[in-house]
């Protein structure tokens, strides 16, 4: 084998030099500075260890899958990320989805929600129900699961800031359908540290908004075992302009700094690792999406295997959902968007995806209609059921450019976790503005390479044509907002408002001192204290973290 | 006109909405073409934006948004606008903002709509035309 | 000069609208400030500096509460670099001082250095006259204290505050490089950082090491201007600071000082513009003649000379400055 190799390798620098050297081709490279080789050979992969660094399905370090059977066992769960205008609007949304084969849901809420305001603050006027499902108390969030069955149903619900009040609703909402919460299945994404670098919808400091994700940490190993109590977000970074390579680094860290501070909280790490999970973005390089999955699949059970000394295997296991880039599709030429779609869907099973949400064309315009997140679905039904992609177990693996690209990422994606350890970790690093500082720079190049045409952007900057103003796009009822304030005036006549305030009270209390937030929050919560109700008052508390969205 | 004169941009994002990619990169490129640029960052009330227009003495305004409240703020802005006196500079906005939405606010005083895919220097080129004229 | 009429009457847009024009020195700039001079006098002028990333713009938000807190009218100006190389320049003080900004008795003004020599010393000191003249109780100038320029801006306040944080290694370096006599008041912000202690204790050591006999001993505070904590030990320290020099006499001292640096800064600066004007509308020539000197043809005191009588010559046909 030795022998065959340093043939191959010879070979390789003859083929190079006497059959490729004598054609001129193009040269390129990843966005994160690596030169892509014209070729790769088994001489790329020669000093990687099958058995220590790629193995077997199912098993540490878990790259090539990390379930044994992966997709002939259980296919990914469709999940469209979804909601929009008023709770009847989202709950018609959601009951559609699930007709059209959808397995599981994923709630947008609004700007106001995301913020813990409710819909008749002054700084709501305009946002309400526009990016989003408006949701103000537990009144909203009944409706929104209107007969939808929440034991049969996994719902991941995109909230950071205020994620404890929203997870308390629907444990509020599952204890009327009388489902016990044990057997809830879902996650809140609850990863605040991203929100401070690219999103935006923070609303605490940075020690509280710690606190209120591990006292999540430790109610739900209690009481909702299943949850996910955290899914650590890369996709916004990406959004944000971040290369895959800061992508994955990037929120590592962010996930270290969580880890940590549950430990220093006094959990043990088996406790809560394994119910960690992530959201990704698939973007558009194929290649390089693939190995970028199993590179952090890999890194992730050695960062919890090593650094945190997790022994049990559900801790290193890296499950992640992901969705296609938001930031890839275009305004221009919108149908070209259902190419991407599908390619980028393609590159998150290729990666091992356990959940997947694909956009839809029509989104760098408005707020998807039916027909084209339908569109969407079905591009993920036909990749699971009609083009062979799911009949083996990771069928990239071994691929000479895949293995080689995993490695490299890998080694990136070290680089970018040892600079932040040594800056003190994601929260200093972030404080520091070094994180938004690199993602900026990513951004900013990507940009001067779309308009010096060094990347092509088909339909952007390249094959235009000459377009109608698109047709049938979705507007969000712009009455909703006075339909929400309505509402919230009834609510506050129609609930026991010496129940709201005793609760709020206790709410207080615990706040000021250290015991877990969780159960004074539901009881807030069950009484219909709304959620601006409940924001302001932890606002008063906690104080609110000063955004420093410097350049 | 004296040598030194520099144009100056406030670049803002009025709303909820912390989706800032595009602003900075509108703000980092505008920088480069030589301009000075005043960044107010994220989650900004009209009155705010107004007050830093006011205070700078910008030239141009560019208001980022992206989550579909543009109905509510843009007018708004517009209308503080006016009300200081400040009618005269020259307010474009940029983001996700339906074509079917453009003609009522250009008639509000809002100069241009740049959507997503235009070109920094399309940008740039537009400020500077439409600023020598004025 | 209608502007100033309308400044003198409160108006903020004439406000914003007369720095612009004295600070890209429109014809007629210098007759404003003219005007102006006789109402200033009375604000009084903390100069902030420290390194990039200190929280210099946080620190100055919080320092204008307070300030506003006890009725006071505030005008901020915010100083950052202008690039080199393209001439435009990215300012974003603003961001950390929402607490501020929409209110009405708080100006804020961001200026970019814009790299014309002794220029930015000018615009300042003028900006700050125009705040002054309009009725500002305070004015904070703010800015890193990387150039002469900056450093000269904050050294004619009536009060020069430096700020510190632990944890930025340079921090020590930068004081050491000759910022460390201008501090009036020393700040080790984000001290509950690891190391604020130890900081402290260094510029404490530095403070004795150095030569100067002082009056007034610089008091080091340390803030967390993020969580508000020693913000009014600092305002209590700026006022203290501020009776001494009145009762010392420091403060006349002081202003006559900044007075006569203005006027230095004046000259220099207008013939700076002479001489810049000069070359460029020579460029060929000049080249031509720097081509000898280098060949050793002639020497430089000679061009410069002549490059002298040039100047004394424009300027004496052109005797409004």
């Amino acid at each position: 084998m030795e022998e065959d190799i340093e043939k191959i390798r010879e070979e390789t620098k003859r083929w190079n030099r006497d059959c490729l050297g004598k054609h001129t081709f193009r040269k390129s490279e990843t966005d994160w500075g690596l030169e892509i080789k014209p070729l790769y050979t088994v001489d790329d992969i020669r000093d990687i260890n099958y058995l220590e660094e790629i193995g077997f399905p199912g098993e540490y370090p878990f790259t090539r899958a990390p379930h044994p059977s992966m997709y002939l066992g259980k296919l990914w769960t469709m999940r469209q990320y979804s909601g929009y205008g008023s709770a009847e609007e989202t709950n018609k949304r959601y009951k559609y989805l699930l007709e059209q084969g959808q397995t599981g849901l994923s709630v947008a809420f609004d700007l106001p929600t995301q913020i813990g305001y409710d819909s008749d603050h002054p700084l709501s006027q305009g946002e309400v129900g526009k990016v989003g499902v408006a949701v103000d108390s537990l009144a909203d969030m009944e409706t929104i699961f209107n007969g939808l069955p929440l034991d049969k149903l996994s719902t991941s619900m995109t909230i950071n800031a205020p994620a404890a009040i929203l997870l308390a609703m629907y444990l509020a909402v599952a204890e009327k359908q009388r489902i016990a919460t044990e057997k809830l299945n879902g996650t809140i994404q609850n990863d605040i540290l991203k929100e401070y670098t690219v999103r935006g919808t923070y609303i605490f400091p940075v020690g509280p908004s710690l606190r209120l994700i591990t006292d999540i940490f430790e109610y739900c190993s209690k009481h909702v075992p299943k949850w996910n109590t955290i899914n650590v977000a890369g996709y916004h970074m990406r959004e944000a302009g971040a290369t895959a390579v800061q992508e994955i680094a990037f929120t590592f860290a962010d996930a270290i700094e969580y880890v940590n501070a549950g430990i220093k909280a006094g959990l043990r790490v088996d406790d809560f690792a394994p119910r960690i999970s992530w959201i990704f973005n698939t973007h558009n390089n194929f290649f390089e999406e693939v190995a970028k999955y199993r590179a952090a699949r890999r890194l992730w059970a050695k960062i919890m295997k090593e650094r945190f000394g997790a022994s049990d295997p559900r801790s290193w296991m890296f499950r992640f959902h992901t969705q296609t880039a938001g930031s890839a599709l275009t305004a221009q030429q919108p149908l070209n968007n259902v190419v991407r779609v599908a390619f980028q869907t393609l590159a998150a099973i290729l990666g091992g995806a356990q959940s997947l949400a694909s956009c839809s064309f029509d989104e760098a315009l408005a707020l998807p209609t039916e027909d084209s997140v339908r569109l969407s679905l079905r591009t993920q039904q036909i990749i699971a059921h009609e083009i062979g992609v799911t009949d083996t177990v990771d069928p990239m693996g071994g691929s000479f450019y895949i293995e080689s690209l995993t490695r490299k990422m890998e080694e990136k994606i070290i680089d970018y976790i040892n600079r932040i350890d040594e800056l003190g970790g994601a929260a200093a690093a972030i404080e520091k503005g070094y994180i938004q500082q690199e993602i900026q720079e990513s951004a900013y190049r990507y940009q001067k390479e779309v308009e010096s045409g060094k990347k092509v952007v088909v339909g952007v900057n390249s094959y235009q044509v000459e377009e109608p103003l698109p047709k049938g796009l979705l507007k969000v009822d712009p009455k909703v907002g006075a339909i929400q304030i309505k509402k919230l005036k009834e609510l506050k006549v129609a609930r026991d408002n010496q129940k709201v305030e005793s609760t709020l009270l206790a709410l207080r209390k615990t706040a000021e001192g250290n015991t877990n937030l969780m159960p004074p929050i539901l009881e807030a919560v069950k009484a219909y204290a709304t959620l601006g109700e409940i924001c302001g008052l932890l606002r008063e508390v906690f104080g609110e973290y000063e955004g420093t969205s410097a350049i | 006109m004296n040598q030194d004169r520099r144009i100056r941009v406030l670049v803002a994002k009025p709303g909820l909405d912390g989706h800032d990619r595009g602003a900075k990169v509108i703000a980092r490129a505008l920088r480069d073409s030589g301009m000075e640029v005043i960044y107010t960052g994220i989650r900004q009330t009209p009155e705010q934006i107004v007050d830093a227009a006011l205070q700078e003495d910008v030239d141009a305004l560019l208001l980022s948004i992206l989550s579909g409240a543009h109905g509510f703020l843009f007018p708004r802005i517009m209308e503080i606008l006016k009300e200081k006196g400040l009618g005269d500079i020259l307010v474009l906005g940029g983001g996700i903002i339906p074509e079917d939405d453009v003609p009522e606010l250009k008639k509000l005083g809002i100069s241009e709509i740049f959507g997503p895919g235009m070109s920094s220097q399309t940008l740039i080129n537009y400020i500077r035309e439409n600023l020598s004229q004025g | 000069m209608e502007l100033v009429d309308e400044v003198r009457k409160g108006s903020v847009r004439a406000l914003a609208k007369l720095i612009t024009f004295v600070e890209n020195e429109m014809p007629g700039g210098v007759e404003a400030m003219e005007k102006i001079y006789p109402f200033t006098g009375n604000a009084y002028i903390i100069g902030i500096t420290g390194p990039p990333g200190a929280g210099k713009s946080t620190l100055t938000d919080r320092i204008t509460k307070e300030l506003r807190s006890q009725n006071y009218t505030v005008g901020i100006i915010a100083i950052d670099p202008t690039s080199p190389f393209t001439g435009g320049a990215l300012l974003g003080d603003r961001v950390r001082m929402q607490g501020v900004s929409s209110d009405d008795n708080v100006f804020i003004r961001s200026m970019a250095t814009r790299g014309s020599l002794g220029g930015l010393s000018r615009a300042t000191s003028d900006t700050v006259k125009i705040l002054d003249a309009y009725g500002k109780d305070y004015i904070i100038v703010e800015t890193v204290g990387v150039g002469q320029d900056e450093v000269d801006i904050v050294r004619t306040a009536d009060v020069s505050i430096l700020v510190v944080m632990p944890g930025g290694g340079d921090d020590i370096q930068a004081i050491k490089a000759g910022i460390m006599e201008i501090g009036d008041i020393f700040v080790v912000n984000k001290a509950d950082r690891d190391g604020a202690d130890r900081l402290v204790t260094e510029i404490k050591m530095m403070l004795g090491l150095s030569s100067t006999e002082r009056e007034w001993t610089p008091p080091i505070i340390k803030t967390v201007a993020t969580e508000d904590q020693g913000i009014g030990t600092l305002v209590e320290k700026i006022k203290e600071h501020r009776e001494f020099l009145v009762k010392s006499g420091t403060l006349a001292y002081r202003r006559k000082e900044r007075i006569r640096t203005e006027i230095i800064k004046i000259v220099e600066h207008e013939i700076y513009r002479y001489m810049d004007g000069l070359i460029a509308e020579n460029k060929d020539l000049f080249e031509q003649r720097l081509e000898s000197i280098i060949n050793k043809k002639e020497d430089p005191y000679l061009l410069a000379k002549q490059v002298i009588e040039i100047i004394a010559k424009r300027i004496s046909r052109n005797t409004s400055v």
